[in-house]
Order: C-alpha cells, then sequence, then structure tokens
C-alpha cells in the first residue's frame, strides 16, 4: 500500500502556491498574445502590452505577477487506498499554505470572522475540495484566487423554463457588471446544474481548464463559443477601458439536477488565471 | 501614444489640464489606501477626530502590497478595484484630496464629488504588480502600521504609468471608449 508522509505533502503545498503566483501558464500567455494580436483599441493593445511585461518582471524579480496573491482553493483528489503519515491530510494541506505564503514573501489576504475582519496572518485557511477516487493516487490542484474577480462572480437558481436562453442572458449580465472591475480580459468559468453549491464548485473548477479546450458535449461546446463570441461583443476590453478582448475563455460544467431547477453559477477570474497541479 | 509627465502634490490648476484618455506618468509622493484604512478614517471624522494627514493636493494609491523580499522595499503593488471605496471617497474629496489610483467604474455620487472638487481619477492596469513595483523608490508607513497590508504608506513613485480615465468634468472613460468597441450585431 502506498504511503505519503505530511512532510512531503507540505514542501509540494509550499512550492505549488509560490510558483501559481509567480509563472502564468502557457495557455493563458498564449491566450493574451493572440489578444494583443487581435485587440483593436489602441488602450487595449498598450494595455495588453503592459500585462505581457509584467510577467517578465515577475519571472526576473521572482516576485508575485499580482499582489492580490489570492485566498487558495484547492481541489484534492485523494484514493481511497493511500495512506498518509505523519498526521491528518487536512492539516498538511493548510501547513503547506501557511509555508508557502511566508517563504514566498505572498500578500496574506485572509481574514478571520467575516465581521471582525483581523488577518490570520498566514493566508489560512484555504478552502479545500476533496474527492475520494480509487486507487491510491494523490493529485493536488491549487487556485490562489483574487478577489477583484472573485468579487463579481453571481449565481442563480433559474427555473427549467428559463433553458438556454436564461442561462446565456444570466451569464452575460454577469460578464458586463463584472469584468470593469475583474481585470479584462476574464476567463469565465460556468457550473450549470447539480445542486446550489455543485453549480458554484463546478464554476471553480472549471476556470482550471486550459485555455482553448472545450467541453466534450456537443451543445455545451456550442454554448461555450456563442458566450465568448457574445461578451467579446460587448466592447469592455482589456481593463475595461474598451476593445474586442473582454474574455479570452469561457468554461462550462454540467450536472444532473433536480426536475424543478436550474441552478447556474458563473465564476469570474482576472487574466492572471492561476492554478497549478500536481500528482504525488 | 503621448506621454503627460505630472508631479505630486497636485494642484486644482494641473488637474483641470488633465482630460479623460491622457496617458500619464506620475513622479513624486503618493499615499496608499484601501478598504479597511479608508473605513477607519470615515470612522474617525464622524467621531469629530483629525485625519492622520492632510490630504490637500494629495493622491491615494488604492494598493496593499505584498509583503518586500530581501533586499526590497515592497513586493508587487498593482491596483485593487477603486468601487469598494465609493462610500468613503467623497468625505475625503471634500477635504482636498486631488486623485485617486486604482481600477473599475466608479459610482455616480463619487463622480459628482471629483467635479465639483476638481479631482481626478486615473487607472492603472490591474495584476500588474511587480511591474508597478518597479516604480516605488521609497517607501514609510505612516498610519494605521497594524492594518499590515492595509496600513496607510507614504510612497515615492517615479513614472508611475497611469491613464486618466474620469477626469475634472466627470468624462469617464469607462463609458466613452467601450461604446466604439460594442457590435450591435450581437448585443
Amino acid at each position: 500500500m502506498k504511503k505519503i508522509g505530511v512532510l512531503q505533502i507540505i514542501d509540494h503545498v509550499a512550492e505549488m502556491c509560490i510558483e501559481a503566483n509567480t509563472f502564468l501558464s502557457d495557455d493563458m500567455m498564449e491566450g493574451l498574445r493572440r489578444a494583443k494580436q487581435s485587440e483593436e483599441s489602441e488602450n487595449g493593445k498598450e494595455i495588453l502590452e503592459t500585462m505581457l511585461s509584467n510577467f517578465e518582471v515577475a519571472k526576473n524579480k521572482n516576485i508575485p505577477i499580482c499582489q492580490d496573491t489570492g485566498m487558495v482553493v484547492m481541489f484534492v483528489t485523494f484514493g481511497q487506498d493511500l495512506i498518509i503519515e505523519g498526521g491528518s491530510l487536512e492539516d498538511a494541506l493548510q501547513a503547506g499554505v501557511a509555508k508557502g505564503y511566508e517563504e514566498g514573501y505572498l500578500r496574506k489576504s485572509v481574514v478571520g470572522d467575516p465581521f471582525i475582519r483581523a488577518n490570520t496572518g498566514n493566508n489560512t485557511p484555504a478552502v479545500i475540495h476533496y474527492q475520494v477516487v480509487p486507487g491510491d493516487g494523490l493529485k493536488i490542484k491549487i487556485l490562489p484566487k483574487g478577489f477583484g474577480s472573485e468579487n463579481t462572480s453571481a449565481l442563480k437558481m433559474l427555473k427549467p423554463a428559463d433553458g438556454m436562453a436564461g442561462v446565456k442572458e444570466f451569464v452575460l449580465q454577469t460578464v458586463e457588471t463584472g469584468s470593469p472591475n475583474a481585470c479584462a480580459p476574464i476567463v469565465v468559468g460556468v457550473g450549470i446544474g447539480g445542486t446550489m453549491e455543485k453549480a458554484a464548485i463546478m464554476a471553480k473548477e472549471a476556470l482550471s481548464r486550459p485555455l482553448g479546450e472545450h467541453n466534450p458535449l456537443e451543445h455545451i461546446e456550442a454554448l461555450e463559443e456563442y458566450l465568448l463570441e457574445a461578451s467579446n461583443a460587448l466592447g469592455i476590453g482589456p481593463m475595461g477601458l474598451g476593445g474586442i478582448n473582454t474574455v479570452l475563455g469561457v468554461n462550462v460544467e454540467v450536472f444532473p439536477t433536480h426536475i424543478a431547477g436550474l441552478p447556474v453559477a458563473v465564476n469570474i477570474t482576472c487574466y492572471v488565471n492561476r492554478h497549478v497541479e500536481r500528482e504525488l | 501614444m503621448a506621454v503627460i509627465e505630472i508631479k505630486t502634490p497636485l494642484t486644482k490648476k494641473d488637474r483641470k489640464k488633465l482630460k479623460a484618455g491622457d496617458h500619464v506618468r506620475i513622479s513624486g509622493i503618493i499615499y496608499t489606501a484601501r478598504d479597511a484604512a479608508h473605513k477607519r478614517m470615515i470612522e474617525a471624522l464622524e467621531k469629530g477626530l483629525p485625519l492622520p494627514m492632510d490630504f490637500t493636493d494629495e493622491i491615494i494609491y488604492y494598493v496593499g502590497p505584498c509583503p518586500a523580499k530581501p533586499g526590497e522595499i515592497i513586493g508587487s503593488a498593482g491596483p485593487t478595484t477603486s468601487g469598494r471605496m465609493d462610500t468613503y471617497t467623497p468625505e475625503l474629496l471634500d477635504r482636498g484630496l486631488a486623485g485617486m489610483i486604482g481600477k473599475g467604474n466608479r459610482s455616480e455620487r463619487v463622480i459628482n464629488s471629483m467635479v465639483s472638487n476638481d479631482a481626478v481619477y486615473f487607472a492603472c492596469v490591474g495584476g500588474a504588480g511587480a511591474l508597478l513595483q518597479d516604480c516605488i523608490k521609497s517607501v514609510e508607513i505612516i498610519a494605521y502600521e497594524d492594518l499590515g497590508t492595509e496600513a496607510i504608506r507614504r510612497i515615492e513613485v517615479k513614472d508611475f504609468p497611469a491613464i486618466v480615465v474620469i477626469d475634472t468634468k466627470g468624462t469617464n472613460l469607462y463609458e466613452t471608449e467601450r461604446k466604439k468597441f460594442t457590435n450591435k450585431l450581437w448585443i
């Protein structure tokens, strides 16, 4: 039976937090380069150029791309035959976040009680979603989530009669209201179906799907393409200062739902769409 | 694109020359403050207490920087969403604040207050924390140190790149530019 020690988990998580905040994934870089080439607005072009230069500065100085190094969201896929040695998995994951944010000079952006609002001092707790699967693997996906964009996200319990048209209207409305504040060009994660929380979790995880990859279901892929084109027709552009690149990608996930419902969650991320994944 | 060099403090006369759409490079002293510092300042005013400083002709930068690495004076330091400060901003504009640097649109109430006080709102590129950190030459915490990243800092910037997005007449680039690129076939 496979065994993993908690110290190993802590080190991996710490490294992943620093890596995610310092380097942007290739798919996002490519998306932004393409946006710069196609952009028709002068302001938009210059803003995209600044965004690309900023990645270089962050890489060269080894400092975070953005000062909002986020609240950490994790998706952990845990093989039921795996044995964790030396402590609890949850404690190890949280300790890894604390270590990464301290050693990486990342901003600690988490406050304890939402009303008292005292900073916890080490960016924990992270929000962790677990999935237990057959086998003995351990896969950890880390998404440090900035709140400029998180604040523009929304969820609505539509009626089945609202159908595809209702979903399109709600997503576009959320993009239109949110993207000028969310550091466009944004990526939009959409979760449709399940229950209220299931839709929200799907929307979050959808943000980590590489740009350019589509949902395998034909009608959902068509929805993704429609939403992308319609969003970019809004004219909002990079940083909301006009242009044809408001959204870099729309990733939709679906799940079976109740006869009475059509939950839709829209999670927005800025162009610094951070996600790293490791299989331990 | 022509770039206008500006120096702080920014007098009313200088502010009135700036037009929405102007690209500027800001040099001089500016002050950082975001959610928690604004809340505390306004609470002080409500109690009849003084502000930690005189904001006449000064600029507030909405930022909560990362901690400084060894050998650096500050960590990444890009703008945060300005709209969250909308509730508090008019009080500061009425006390002489010259302008704000942030990202995203402002409320009608803030814009009206900007017009009556001849204030300017600048946006810089959100997420560009590493690049903007490079423009910061000195840092000193002047109030609310217990707020950590949200403390009020007096920072000296050199050639800090920004765009005038709302000018002293209330012309708003978020409204004017978007219209030019809206594809009506879709909307």
